[in-house]
């Protein structure tokens, strides 16, 4: 066995998540932060990136690359107040890149913030009650909740568990506020404790994802951790467990695989905050930490077996988990315009091409969210599928929320097709290291290329799952849609079919590194087999499934 | 060899020669004069010596021909006259301000000045220190001397020949008096300077004693090194790069520029300015012949010379840079009530303004004529070159010449506007070849004790100068000398888009090649910082720098940033020393006249 790897070592000198950010941050000779650091910043919610696009130019004109920093701000369950929207979007103009984006798990990303108006942000973020603590790093992040509108009772009941949860699970440093909100400095080294993470923290990322079923818009079992409410009667009577869900690999490293997670139980919400604790303690502390590589949730798991996993945990917390509850997901998807809520309040879901919240050909988004947060009574759900909840609206608002939507070009999602309404794309290209090809930027001009195709099948008003992807990390949860595209090298793709439309079942190879035409030239016959075989009801997943068109090509 | 052999020469041990002392006062200009009139006597044969009628008992003419020079014009036209006197046997020596022995002052008797006026009013750097002497109470009474002054400037600045006229004021006021009458001189100098060389000439011919044989015939000898590439015979140096250094959305466009001058012979020292001689870019050529609908292919014969006429106005011909006589002339055809109203005395402000913010096309649009090919060749007055610092080591980079140009290129009401020069070297590509020459510059040079640390400020192209001292350090540090440290202070507009040569400071930190880099940008948040505002936040340890020899250099901007940057390092130095400005200007004199205070601004 190889020693902890490089990260753990950058971890253990951190003192607490502090490393020399601090210098680094004033170092006024570059753009960037020291290596270390890189590590480090994630913990408080933010990386460092640079525009790839202009790498190449950069470097020739004798600059470095345009170094800036992405913030993640950690909103337990995507939600804000409209004075919390309205600061984003003011620092989105003011010090990032005049977007905003709605990530996959319903927290805003700010892009291209200058590492001299880091702490500007974070202090602005800091103004209205929110921040961007753990929103990154290897730790419990931003915990996820069913944005679904049309179960707002069920909703409500859920969401203080979210918040306890979250809260549970913070670190306990003062890091952040010394380094970023000129908080006072704990004196003399490390008198700071982590009781549940340690000076070393969790061995990788951790997510947890809290569902309301049917729905199952979180993707709850791509995820280290998940909750499945349970409800009798309309009252909340617990949880069952998912332990051990994700989604990342690496192209050609048969070690590496995305793996849905699984149910181990039932808890009562009395017992969910110590279930939830020392799933976090069992992973901190067999999680692998020499290669990073099998350092989730999930390889430990599979390391050691499932059943192995849950003696352990009720060992740590004292108590038999009870046997797993019934319950059905039928669709991933969000469910969009308007619906109303039990105590005479509405909600509004609109599409958000991407999540990118900008200003852009006609359609102003920026523009036009900052002014029905103007005039918000309610509050903003952002969805797991990147798109946007406008909750809580009193009836007569409604009227005036609906003339600045149609104001501002905000309707599609009244007007789009099924295809393009539930399509995701990971942000990818350029401010994503790691991305292979692009993804959020080529996705409205694929979904063009497909819904032509089902055109000439008589199939543009019948619902697809589509996601693509620049690289296999899998950030916009692309093994579980119908038809998947994981980037492989600028213009190729790796094409995924065969995902079901409730997010429970993973989609496989079915052709590898192909461009484009090839792309839709292995879509096209397909979905001509599809339009003439279906049943009335049948998902393009399934009718793979069934017609053998997987199994055959596999 | 070691240093107590004596060096064989027909002198014996010619450090124990009562000449080597001497010599050893001399400056390089002087020594090289020396050696040229030596050699002229030799050539005259034994005995030479004792038919010039030297030193003591009755001294022929010996005339001192000064310059005060930025840009060169000075120097070359003093340079012109000292070597016209000599060939009429005349004695002259020739000297740039700054090497002017104060001490002679009070002997001298003949004093013939060239100099220009600088930033808004001032001498040229090289003349400063003189100025201050002669303002000083430590100035002789000068009432043996006779003087002529040619003053170089530019009537679209508000203190035109300012230098010139300042200089004859102390002159007077010591009780020296004026031998011929001052001529201030605009951009369009040659004529002028070429009567007044003739009357000089003629009237020191009258001064000369009859009896007087001719001296010795000078030859002037240049250093072994000197090319016989120069201003008017320029080096076509090939392009080797033209590469953008400011990112894609800055306001600035900068280039970096790369030449060869393999096999020219030229030379260049760190300090140095490369002179270009550019052509108009076709865009403005064009602008002006459809302007005035001419046809560029027409022929043009102007004083015996024959070209097209889109030849005269890309090759010979000013077209972006405007001059009073300039208007005038075009005047004269156009008879523009408007120009005429420009033209007037009491208008002279309002015409400065004009000149610095237009050029021949605005004149065209603004003042409507007809002219033929010939009148507008006439009219307008010949190219002149443009000079450039240097940006490179020749330790580092041999044969090649690096330049930093920022682009003159703006899209004005009246349509775009650039600069000749740094539009044409941004435009060049590699097959082509750009004619060039070296202008040396003594006054900029590294110290001569390589141990000395120094503190450089280049804001904007300021830059240039800098990056080829600090690759000279470097090369000379990885030679073996012991060099001193170098801090740095640049600014620009945008620390993104603008930070010249960001990746090699960052490597020079990291070599130690750089042990300091002050940055400023300007407009990267609310308030305005600037260089001196660094500096400032700096001062105790900028003093101490100082105060342990320090060398400080400037480079960049003459109307707003040098004079804010003198302030600066002014109450800087009366803040840390615990005196006051008064004590402040004299130490800055100090550093002036030890050559550790030297500019060069533009
Ligand atoms: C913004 C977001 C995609 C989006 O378009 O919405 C995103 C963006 C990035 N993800 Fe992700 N991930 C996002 C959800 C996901 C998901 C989906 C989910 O969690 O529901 C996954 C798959 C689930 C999982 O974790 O397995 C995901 C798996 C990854 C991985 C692979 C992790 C693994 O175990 O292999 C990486 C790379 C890594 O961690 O080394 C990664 C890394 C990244 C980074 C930070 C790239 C990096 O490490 O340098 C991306 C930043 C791009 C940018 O410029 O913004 N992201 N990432 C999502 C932000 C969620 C949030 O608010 O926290
Ligand atoms: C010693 C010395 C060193 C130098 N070193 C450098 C250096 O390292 N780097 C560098 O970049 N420069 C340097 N310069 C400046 C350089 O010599 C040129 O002056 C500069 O590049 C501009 O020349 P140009 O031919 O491009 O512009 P020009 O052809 O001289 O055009 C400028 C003229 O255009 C007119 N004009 C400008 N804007 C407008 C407008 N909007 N509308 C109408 N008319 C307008 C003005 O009349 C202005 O005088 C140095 C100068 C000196 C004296
Ligand atoms: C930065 C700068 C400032 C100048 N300021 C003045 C001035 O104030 N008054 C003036 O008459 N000429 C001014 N000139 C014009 C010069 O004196 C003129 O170009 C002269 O020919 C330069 O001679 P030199 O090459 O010997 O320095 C200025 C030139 C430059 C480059
Ligand atoms: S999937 Fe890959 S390319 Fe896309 S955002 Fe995640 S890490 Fe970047």
């Amino acid at each position: 066995m190889s020693g902890p790897s490089e990260v753990e070592g950058i971890k253990a000198r951190s003192q607490f998540l502090r490393g020399s950010l601090k210098e680094s941050v004033a170092d006024e000779h570059t753009g960037a932060i020291r290596a270390d650091d890189t590590m480090i910043i994630k913990f408080h919610g933010s990386y460092q990136q640079d525009d790839r696009d202009l790498r190449a130019e950069r470097a020739e004109q004798k600059l470095e690359p345009l170094y800036s920093f992405m913030l993640r701000v950690r909103m337990p369950a995507g939600v804000a107040t409209p004075a919390q929207w309205l600061k984003m979007d003011e620092l989105a103009r003011t010090y990032g890149n005049d977007t905003l984006k709605l990530t996959t798990r319903q927290a805003f990303q700010l892009h291209g913030v200058l590492k001299r108006n880091l702490k500007a942000t974070i202090q602005g973020i800091s103004s209205v009650a929110l921040d961007t603590i753990a929103a990154c790093g290897d730790i419990n992040r931003n915990v996820i909740l069913s944005a679904n509108p049309e179960q707002s009772d069920a909703w409500q009941q859920v969401y203080p568990h979210v918040q306890a949860v979250a809260t549970h699970l913070l670190p306990k440093t003062k890091a952040y506020h010394e380094i970023w909100l000129d908080g006072e400095l704990v004196e003399g080294g490390e008198p700071e404790e982590e009781p549940i993470y340690g000076p070393t923290y969790l061995p990788r990322k951790f997510k947890t994802a809290f569902v309301v079923p049917p729905v199952n818009d979180v993707d709850v079992f791509a995820h280290d951790m998940g909750f499945i409410a349970i409800f009798d009667n309309g009252k909340l009577a617990g949880f069952n467990v998912t332990v051990g869900g994700g989604l990342g690999s690496t192209h050609g490293d048969k070690t590496t695989y995305p793996r849905l997670a699984d149910v181990i139980g039932f808890v009562t919400p009395e017992q969910l905050l110590s279930v939830a604790e020392h799933i976090v303690t069992t992973q901190r502390d067999h999680g692998e930490r020499s290669v990073r590589k099998h350092a989730r949730l999930k390889y430990t798991i599979a390391k050691h077996g499932i059943d192995w996993f849950k003696r352990e945990l009720e060992a740590r917390t004292g108590f038999a988990l009870a046997p797993a509850r019934e319950f059905t997901f039928d669709h991933n998807g969000d469910r969009f315009g308007w619906v109303d809520g039990t105590d005479g309040r509405a909600h509004l879901t609109l599409h958000i091409d991407g999540g990118r919240v900008v200003d852009r050909d006609g359609k102003r988004l920026l523009s036009g969210l900052r002014e029905i947060a103007k005039i918000h009574a309610g509050d903003f759900r952002l969805t797991p599928n990147q798109n946007l909840v406008i909750a809580n609206v009193p009836a007569r608002l409604r009227g005036r929320i609906d003339a600045l939507v149609a104001e501002y070009g905000m309707g599609q999602y009244q007007t789009v097709t099924p295809l393009r309404r539930d399509a995701l794309a990971c942000v990818s290209l350029p401010t994503c290291s790691l991305a292979m090809a692009e993804a959020e930027r080529y996705l409205p001009d694929f979904v063009g290329k497909v819904e032509a195709l089902l055109e000439q099948n008589g199939l543009l008003s019948f619902p697809l799952n589509l996601r693509i992807t620049g690289c296999p990390n899998g950030c916009a949860r692309p093994w579980l849609a119908e038809v998947g595209l994981i980037g492989k090298a600028p213009g190729r793709y790796n094409l995924y079919l065969g995902g079901d439309a409730a997010g429970t079942r993973f989609n496989q190879l079915y052709r590898e590194n192909i461009d484009e035409p090839t792309i839709l030239a292995e879509l096209a016959p397909l979905f001509g087999r599809f339009a003439s075989e279906r049943k009335p009801t049948e998902r393009f997943g399934d009718w793979l499934h069934r017609a053998a068109v997987l199994t055959a090509a596999a | 060899m070691t240093a107590s052999s004596p060096l064989p020469t027909p002198l014996g041990d010619f450090r124990q020669h009562p000449l080597a002392r001497e010599l050893a006062a001399l400056s390089s200009e002087q020594l090289l004069w020396l050696s040229g009139y030596a050699y002229g006597l030799a050539q005259r044969g034994a005995g030479a010596v004792a038919a010039v009628p030297a030193t003591d008992s009755k001294p022929a003419l010996t005339a001192t021909v000064l310059y005060g020079s930025q840009t060169g014009n000075a120097k070359r036209l003093a340079e012109q006259l000292h070597s016209e006197l000599q060939a009429q046997g005349i004695a002259a020596r020739v000297l740039r301000a700054s090497d002017y022995p104060t001490r002679e002052l009070a002997q001298e008797k003949l004093l013939l000045v060239a100099i220009s006026t600088q930033g808004e009013g001032e001498p040229p750097e090289d003349s400063i220190a003189l100025f201050k002497f002669l303002a000083s109470n430590r100035a002789p009474k000068l009432p043996q001397l006779k003087y002529a002054i040619f003053a170089l400037g530019d009537r679209s600045y508000n203190q035109f020949c300012a230098a010139g006229k300042n200089l004859a004021g102390l002159l007077d006021k010591l009780g020296a008096s004026e031998w011929q009458p001052r001529v201030d001189a605009d951009v369009e100098y040659d004529a002028d300077a070429k009567r007044w060389r003739a009357d000089i000439v003629e009237q020191a011919k009258k001064l000369q004693p009859v009896s007087s044989a001719p001296s010795a015939q000078v030859l002037p000898l240049r250093p072994a090194t000197a090319a016989h590439y120069h201003r008017d015979k320029p080096f076509p140096a090939p392009v080797l790069a033209v590469q953008k250094i400011t990112a894609r959305d800055s306001s600035k466009d900068v280039r970096h520029i790369e030449l060869s001058l393999a096999g020219s012979g030229l030379s260049y020292e760190p300090g140095d300015t490369l002179g270009i001689w550019p052509r108009n870019p076709a865009l403005v050529v064009d602008a002006v012949l459809a302007t005035l609908a001419l046809d560029g292919e027409s022929p043009v014969v102007i004083d015996g010379e024959a070209l097209s006429l889109r030849r005269w106005l890309s090759e010979k011909r000013e077209l972006t840079q405007l001059a009073k006589p300039v208007l005038e002339r075009y005047q004269q055809i156009a008879q523009q009530e408007k120009l005429a109203e420009l033209l007037k005395p009491a208008q002279a402000s309002a015409l400065q303004a004009f000149l610095t913010a237009h050029q021949f096309l605005d004149v065209l649009q603004q003042f409507p004529a007809r002219l033929s090919a010939e009148q507008l060749v006439s009219v307008l007055r010949p190219l002149t070159p443009r000079l450039y610092s240097i940006a490179s080591s020749q330790k580092l980079v041999g044969d090649e010449v690096h330049l930093t140009v920022g682009v003159v290129d703006e899209q004005t009401d009246a349509g775009r506007r650039v600069g000749a020069a740094s539009r044409f070297l941004a435009d060049l590509n590699d097959s082509e070849t750009v004619e060039v020459f070296v202008e040396h510059n003594p006054a900029f040079r590294l110290p001569d004790d390589d141990s000395r640390d120094l503190i450089l400020i280049g804001p904007g192209t300021g830059i240039a100068p800098f990056r080829a001292f600090v690759q000279e350090r470097a090369e000379r540090a990885a030679g073996g000398a012991n060099v001193g440290k170098i801090w740095l202070f640049f600014g620009n507009q945008h620390f993104t888009s603008q930070f010249l040569y960001q990746t090699e400071w960052q490597a020079a930190l990291k070599s130690g090649a750089l042990s300091k880099l002050s940055l400023a940008f300007s407009r990267d948040q609310a308030e305005r910082i600037y260089v001196q505002h660094r500096l400032r936040e700096q001062a105790k340890a900028v003093y101490d720098w100082l105060e342990r020899g320090a060398a400080v250099y400037l480079c960049g901007d003459a109307k707003q940033m040098a004079p804010d940057v003198h302030a600066a390092l002014r109450e800087i130095i009366a803040e840390q020393s615990g005196k006051d400005l008064t004590y402040a200007d004299e130490y800055l004199d100090r550093l002036r006249e030890e050559g550790r205070y030297r500019r060069d601004v533009y």
